[in-house]
């Protein structure tokens, strides 16, 4: 079989991803010449619908983009509100901010690598499926979902679009009886997420070291999440303020997403990212698990984006239970907060990767504007990148079967999540 | 309680005349946040359990794939939003006995039915987020389900829970009608003894126009009800609308409450277009 041939193959829908995407395959003379993931998820214009909203509906409005990480559009969100109002949370406030966000990388990750990722590298076309096979290690990862969204509902109600936070903190503080509970199953999570770690280290992951940049928050101590300045493992090194600066979307005939460049380069969000430039972050014990599997860092691999989502449910266990140890409830929740003009910027590390928002307002407190760049739209031009490089390494040689399920593989190593981004995946490879 | 509508005795028959015993299903995506499909891959292990009472046949983000096969049960997730759209729920209808809409976006349009208000037509926002407008297939409207096929049970919701659809799924697998709780949200809140924060605090809570099924979460958090769950039956929007005046909202604010998940739902629809005018 040589690559030379012409073939056509194609996969209506990419499963096991968030959202609707293709991906578009030319090759001839065993050369990939055109590359494209296909984005076709429908706009929904959220950064009009937000204009003329009161503040108060934004945070109802943003989770509603994604029903994967409604958190990290409210967290950003919230960040960006209180900045334009100069309005200031308490440390309790921003305590509690970050343990509910540990909830969402808890129930995001452990999906993905349990549901959606793990049947690539286990030899399964679905997480139902391989659970017939691996029951525990299936098993374990729904335990670890649920005990994410239990986090979240603590503080919203129920984990898909929470009702619970509001500009300036929380409408109620979590119950205690509730929390110490909660408590109680993150510490008898810890050696789920423990072995996880090690049982993702131990995966038959593909070897395939690529260049490329990686981008994250990063905070003066803290593992970055909620707050920090822009970094690259390039040099960068800028406020979030100055995102627009550095960094350009543009807009493609084959994606409703936009596609953002930094310095007219691709670059990587996400949990690779993330642990290539704040691995001396991470808590001592996540670091002693980390160190226990062997993975160098920085890594080069982004198949080792799974291990690097275990080794985050790992911290999110560990700093929640920090977090919640020594809780006692404060009403009221909140700071009083008095709208202003004004804009105000937000970044957060959402679970796929950094989230940035701007908004402008008036003295009343209406949105006069809102500009949203989710992770996935960021991470686009990588994916693209990596197909290329992946499927090239490979080699063409192989049949499409191979071609097209190495794709998918390296596609949902960045759990890219489609429905935010449009504003996801068909697989169609034509050689000529 | 409302009694089974004839067109849903029809499609239970269907379903119920299925050649195999063990039940085919499909959950299929449109326009959405895919957070109602979460009922389902949030589940845990009542999703392994589902697995074994029932196939699943497609469901792209849990992983199979077969879009166009015949079932006998299909959950529709999503808003009809785009021409590929508006063809493939004529597709999705075809292929199953049963029909189940899941979601705000599927039973009302969802928030992005606020597109269908703009004056300017989508194309004036597509121009306004996209560099590109002429690579974007977007239709005018986003709307729901309904509109373009019969739909034989609908679960409203924004979004929807692992009790819902679990609870009708039971009810569609045992062969019988499911009951959807058709009570206003202010019965749950009652029940549930909490302080009533229109009554007590002066917000302007949408409880009492409100589809129960949340559990009534926001007063629970001390917050008014933003009526993910949709209008009630017989919703008497027009009194809480001048509750609403009466607390100090002014005119444009009162439609705004009507005018943000659910705005395509008729009773919404009037009250939002009723004090639009007296801004």
């Amino acid at each position: 079989m040589t690559g030379n041939r012409e073939i056509r193959i194609e996969v209506p829908v990419l499963a096991r991803v968030e959202g609707e995407g293709a991906l578009d395959l030319v090759a001839s003379g065993g050369r990939i010449e055109t590359l494209h993931l296909r984005i076709f998820e429908p706009p929904r214009y959220f950064e009009k619908f937000l204009e003329g909203r009161g503040y108060e509906e934004v945070l109802d409005v943003v989770a509603r983009i994604c029903g994967i990480c409604p958190v990290a559009y409210q967290m950003t969100a919230v960040q960006a509100l209180e900045q334009a109002f100069g309005v200031e949370p308490s440390p309790w406030v921003q305590r509690l901010r970050r343990l509910m966000y540990c909830g969402e990388w808890l129930q995001s990750h452990a999906l993905h690598i349990h549901l959606l990722a793990l049947p690539d590298f286990l030899g399964f076309d679905n997480g139902i499926a391989m659970a017939a096979k691996h029951p525990d290690a299936v098993r374990r990862g729904l335990r670890l979902q649920r005990l994410g969204n239990d986090l979240i509902k603590l503080f919203g109600g129920r984990s898909v679009h929470p009702v619970g936070m509001r500009v300036g903190g929380f409408h109620r503080a979590p119950d205690p009886e509730q929390a110490a509970r909660v408590l109680a199953e993150l510490r008898s999570a810890l050696r789920d997420a423990e072995a996880l770690v090690a049982f993702t280290a131990g995966l038959d992951l593909p070897e395939d070291d690529q260049n490329f940049l990686s981008v994250a928050l990063r905070h003066e101590h803290e593992y970055p999440m909620f707050s920090g300045r822009i970094v690259s493992d390039g040099g960068l090194d800028i406020p979030v303020e100055a995102f627009p600066d550095r960094f350009r979307e543009s807009h493609v005939a084959h994606s409703t997403a936009l596609y953002a460049h930094l310095d007219d380069r691709p670059y990587l969000v996400g949990p690779l990212a993330r642990l290539n430039l704040n691995h001396d972050r991470l808590s001592a014990p996540a670091r002693a698990a980390l160190a226990a599997t062997g993975l160098r860092l920085p890594s080069r691999n982004m198949f080792h984006s799974v291990i690097a989502r275990a080794v985050e449910i790992h911290e999110a266990v560990l700093e929640a239970i920090r977090l919640l140890e020594d809780y006692r409830p404060q009403e009221p929740a909140f700071v009083p907060v008095e709208p202003r003009a004004g804009t105000g910027f937000g970044a957060t590390e959402a679970p796929r990767g950094m989230l940035w928002h701007r908004y402008e307002l008036d003295d009343g407190g209406r949105v006069l504007s809102a500009w949203i760049v989710p992770p996935t739209s960021q991470n686009q031009a990588r994916i693209e990148d990596d197909l290329r490089r992946s499927l090239e390494a490979l080699g063409l040689h192989h049949d499409d079967d191979a071609l097209r399920q190495r794709g998918e593989t390296v596609i949902r190593n960045y759990d890219p999540c489609i429905s935010c981004a449009t504003h996801f995946l068909k697989v169609r490879v034509r050689r000529q | 309680m409302a009694m089974p509508r004839p067109n849903l005795t029809d499609a239970l028959d269907r379903l119920n005349e299925r050649p195999q015993p063990r039940p085919r299903i499909a959950v299929h995506k449109f326009s959405s946040c895919d957070g109602c499909q979460l009922a389902f891959i949030n589940a845990g292990e009542a999703l392994l359990q589902l697995a074994e009472l029932v196939d699943i046949v497609h469901f792209a983000e849990a992983g199979p794939m077969d879009p166009e096969a015949a079932v006998d049960l299909a959950f529709v997730e999503g808003s009809i939003s785009t021409p590929e759209e508006a063809e493939r729920i004529q597709a999705v209808r075809a292929n199953t006995r049963f029909l189940v809409s899941i979601g705000a976006c599927a039973t009302s349009g969802g928030l992005q039915a606020l597109r269908n208000f703009n004056v300017d037509g989508a194309a004036g926002w597509t121009e306004a987020v996209y560099a590109q407008p002429e690579f974007i297939h977007s239709l005018d409207t986003a709307t729901p389900v309904a509109e373009h096929v019969k739909v034989d049970l609908e679960l409203w919701g924004c979004p929807v829970n692992a009790r819902q659809v679990f609870q009708a799924l039971r009810q569609l697998l045992f062969g019988v009608a499911p009951v959807v709780d058709r009570d206003k949200l202010c019965v749950e809140c009652k029940r549930q003894q909490h302080v009533c924060v229109l009554v007590a605090r002066g917000e302007p809570c949408m409880g009492p126009v409100t589809h129960t099924g949340c559990g009534a979460l926001c007063p629970a958090f001390g917050r008014d009800c933003y009526a993910c769950f949709g209008p009630a039956e017989n919703p008497n929007t027009a009194a809480l609308a001048h509750r609403f005046e009466g607390l100090g909202l002014l005119p444009e604010a009162v439609a705004r409450r009507f005018h943000l998940i659910n705005s395509h739902t008729p009773a919404f629809q009037t009250e939002w277009l009723d004090w639009q005018e007296r801004s």
